[in-house]
């Protein structure tokens, strides 16, 4: 039986990653702690602006998490063996990614609703990400469509690579459309505004926590998904292995 | 490589003439999406309710009712390779499947292209709105180039529908928000084709441009991606 011996992944949970979880739990509170409490109110934004220290982190974290995913999908491809572990890295990421381009979308929209007065612009960067946001829920869907391991892998490497040709695409075009329209009108979040120090490191830190926060997700939804198409194999062995047993005793 | 190349655009050649005349003969486009492309114009008019919104809005209505049709006109253009398994009889004959690719593209270009034909003579009548000689070139130069760039990416999505078991309800998922650049680009060209809000001739080749250069990325993309993703 040789897919019997596909690899028995070890259990989700080892040393570094708990460590690496305590370190994104101690610096999700020091950040909270940061943006809720030392750093001051802005002088035009007021306490809306503390909502920033979640929404860029998270945004910044989406656009890296959907890169990743087309790096790990090329390197499936492209690489000699056609790593699976490659794939499911892959599926993790851009699975962690919908859900902070999510967060950034909900956050966007409340701290538009404080400082424009509306929920939604449509401004180019917020238009972008919702494409991505919805493209990717795409590729996820594509990820679920059946079929062996192999073809899964083979087929969201390469709706993986169409979408983040995408990313370019879609921003370019919607700058476009938006310049014949109308300027620019609305306060940028991450314009000419001059920033606090304290406030400039608290969104760094984020920046900083939230990877930290997708790199240990990222590693436990990896192991996961390894168990999950482990279980798959064996499964299928199994349900062999009955088969064969009941025709020898008939 | 030349030679290669010849038989690849024979194969694309032999595909396209082949979804057309299954097209042709089975009269389902004529008989049901060209009606149901028809009806959608027209409940856009109840919908908007107002003459010079419509008139406005016009280049945009085409576009989306061509991209809503074109859902329709993909999941055939696939259906007909997944029934019977011919798909696997192409590819088990040895097939390039660059050549299916770009054969699909092609019959799905030619079919695009004569809805937008339908769906533009319906906005002069039914939206009121004039095009002259100028910006009936620019009209038609869009309607080709805008129907590449949907063809091109429809049929790689198209692709993944081959297997059927409940797979076209994913087509409008992933086909939709990567159009989008495809219908910015058409829709503007079309405003300044139809002169819309003002818009003048000159301002639509630009666009018209841009539209070539999505269809050249698509196009390219797609040959190149069609083949794994179809093998299985």
């Amino acid at each position: 039986m040789p897919s019997a011996t596909a690899s028995v992944p070890p259990p989700t949970r080892t040393a570094a990653t708990r460590n690496l979880g305590l370190l994104a739990i101690a610096g999700s509170v020091v950040l909270a702690l940061l943006g809720l409490i030392f750093t001051a109110e802005d002088v035009d934004q007021g306490s809306s602006v503390r909502i920033m220290y979640v929404h860029v982190p998270t945004a910044w974290v989406a656009y890296l998490a959907f890169v990743f995913t087309a790096v790990c999908s090329a390197g499936h491809l492209w690489g000699k063996k056609h790593s699976l572990n490659l794939d499911r890295l892959a599926g993790a990421s851009a699975e962690v990614g919908v859900i902070f381009m999510g967060v950034t979308l909900v956050t966007g929209s409340l701290w538009g609703r404080l400082s424009w007065g509306t929920y939604w612009q449509w401004d180019p960067r917020l238009t972008t990400t919702a494409f991505l946001f919805v493209t990717y829920i795409g590729y996820l869907a594509v990820r679920g469509l059946g079929g062996t391991q192999r073809q899964r892998a083979k087929r969201s490497a390469i709706v993986a690579l169409f979408a983040v040709l995408e990313i370019p695409l879609v921003h370019f075009s919607v700058v476009i459309w938006r310049s014949l329209h109308q300027q620019a009108t609305v306060l940028r979040p991450n314009g000419d505004v001059t920033m606090d120090g304290l406030m400039l490191f608290s969104l760094i830190f984020g920046v900083a926590v939230f990877t930290t926060i997708f790199a240990w997700l990222v590693l436990h939804r990896n192991r996961v998904l390894a168990m999950e198409d482990a279980m798959e194999l064996r499964g299928i062995d199994t349900a062999l292995a009955a088969r064969r047993s009941e025709e020898v005793s008939s | 490589m030349s030679a290669s190349i010849n038989r690849t655009f024979g194969i694309a050649k032999a595909v396209a003439s082949k979804d057309l005349r299954v097209e042709m003969r089975s009269r389902v486009m004529t008989n049901q999406i060209l009606p149901f492309a028809a009806i959608v114009m027209v409940l856009f008019a109840f919908a908007l309710d107002n003459d010079g919104v419509l008139q406005r809005v016009a280049p945009g209505l085409v576009w989306m009712a061509t991209l809503f049709t074109s859902l329709v006109v993909v999941q055939r253009s696939f259906a007909v390779e997944a029934a019977d398994s011919a798909i696997d009889a192409l590819r088990v004959a040895g097939v390039a499947p660059q050549g299916v690719y770009l054969g699909k593209v092609a019959a799905l270009v030619v079919q695009l292209v004569a809805f937008e034909a339908v769906l533009a003579f319906l906005a002069l009548i039914l939206y009121r709105v004039n095009v002259d000689a100028h910006g009936a070139v620019l009209l038609v130069t869009t309607c080709l180039l805008g129907s590449l760039g949907i063809a091109a990416l429809a049929a790689v999505y198209g692709g993944l529908s081959i297997a059927g078991r409940g797979r076209e309800t994913l087509l409008p998922l992933l086909l939709l928000p990567a159009v989008a650049p495809v219908l910015i680009g058409a829709t503007r060209a079309t405003e300044s084709a139809f002169g819309s809000d003002g818009a003048r001739v000159v301002e639509g080749w630009p666009w018209v441009g841009l539209l070539a250069v999505f269809g050249a990325v698509f196009l390219f993309g797609g040959t190149l991606g069609f083949g794994p993703l179809t093998d299985e």
